[in-house]
């Protein structure tokens, strides 16, 4: 088929390759789904057994502090550091910048190591307080 | 797709419009998002740092400190915002993947209930500590 090589091609939508900014986009989703569901009923229980007394809030600590409890921490947390930084590089992205290609994948992958980084800080500074 | 042409209707193209959805709300819900986006990240800057800042985040210790104005307001605060913000979020997530109206309309619904009736257990339970007069036992 003869084309004109100055106008642009319709997207080829079944032509791509996996990387960085795909899966910040659906790690934005998955951690704004399990923040929304598990961290909400977290917060309400914390809350709900701060009011209800002594001995719900135990049951709480119990939970929480317990492996599982810890674990769904550790969950928490680094889905609230990953979607927050996500969003961040979406503020970025709504004033229209950072879609170079190079910017965009440098600051997508930034997204990932910052809140694996960001979880072991807060962590590291949570286990090291139990110590102590 | 039909055109209004070719289709015969007694119905008027506002009629035929309506309750799909309005231009304007969209960049509404894009913006509440932003700004609630904005107000939650603040908001959680302030707890982390508060509950950092605690000594222990034992019963009594949780209970007086959410008593003072300065930690139940803003975490009253809080809860209304993250709330919302994961309301307008959710919501965005079900529009795109539940496609038949009728399950849509449903998730929707019971979204909105559940976000509504969440966040008014956690700010029951913040009023109930911070009005309530003290720890118990």
């Amino acid at each position: 088929m003869n084309r004109n090589p100055s106008r642009p091609l319709s997207p080829h939508l079944s032509i791509w390759r996996w990387g960085p900014h795909m899966l910040v986009s659906i790690l934005h989703r998955v951690t704004g789904v399990g923040l929304a569901t598990l961290g909400a009923v977290a917060l309400i229980w914390w809350l709900m057994a701060a009011a209800s007394g002594p001995d719900s809030y135990a049951t709480f600590l119990h939970w929480a502090t317990g492996w599982f409890g810890i674990l769904v921490g550790i969950g928490l947390s680094w889905a609230f550091f990953q979607h927050m930084l996500s969003g961040l590089r979406h503020f970025v992205m709504d004033i229209g910048a950072g879609y170079e290609l190079s910017r965009n994948k440098f600051w997508a992958n930034m997204t990932l190591v910052g809140s694996v980084l960001l979880t072991a800080l807060l962590w590291a500074w949570i286990l090291w307080g139990m110590r102590g | 797709m039909e055109t209004m042409e070719t289709m015969e209707t007694m119905e008027t193209p506002l009629a035929q419009v309506r309750g799909l959805g309005s231009a304007r709300e969209g960049a509404h819900h894009w913006w509440t998002e932003r700004l609630t986006s904005v107000s939650t990240l603040l908001l959680f800057i302030w707890f982390a740092v508060s509950l950092l800042r605690l000594p222990g985040l034992d019963y009594r210790t949780v209970n007086e400190w959410l008593q003072g104005p300065l930690a139940a307001v803003p975490m009253l605060l809080l809860i209304v915002s993250t709330f919302w913000h994961l309301k307008l979020g959710m919501q965005v997530v079900i529009e795109d993947y539940v496609h038949e109206e009728g399950s849509k309309f449903l998730s929707i619904l019971l979204l909105n209930f559940a976000t509504v009736a969440g966040a008014a257990f956690a700010l029951f339970a913040v009023l109930k500590i911070a009005l309530g007069g003290g720890p118990h036992a």
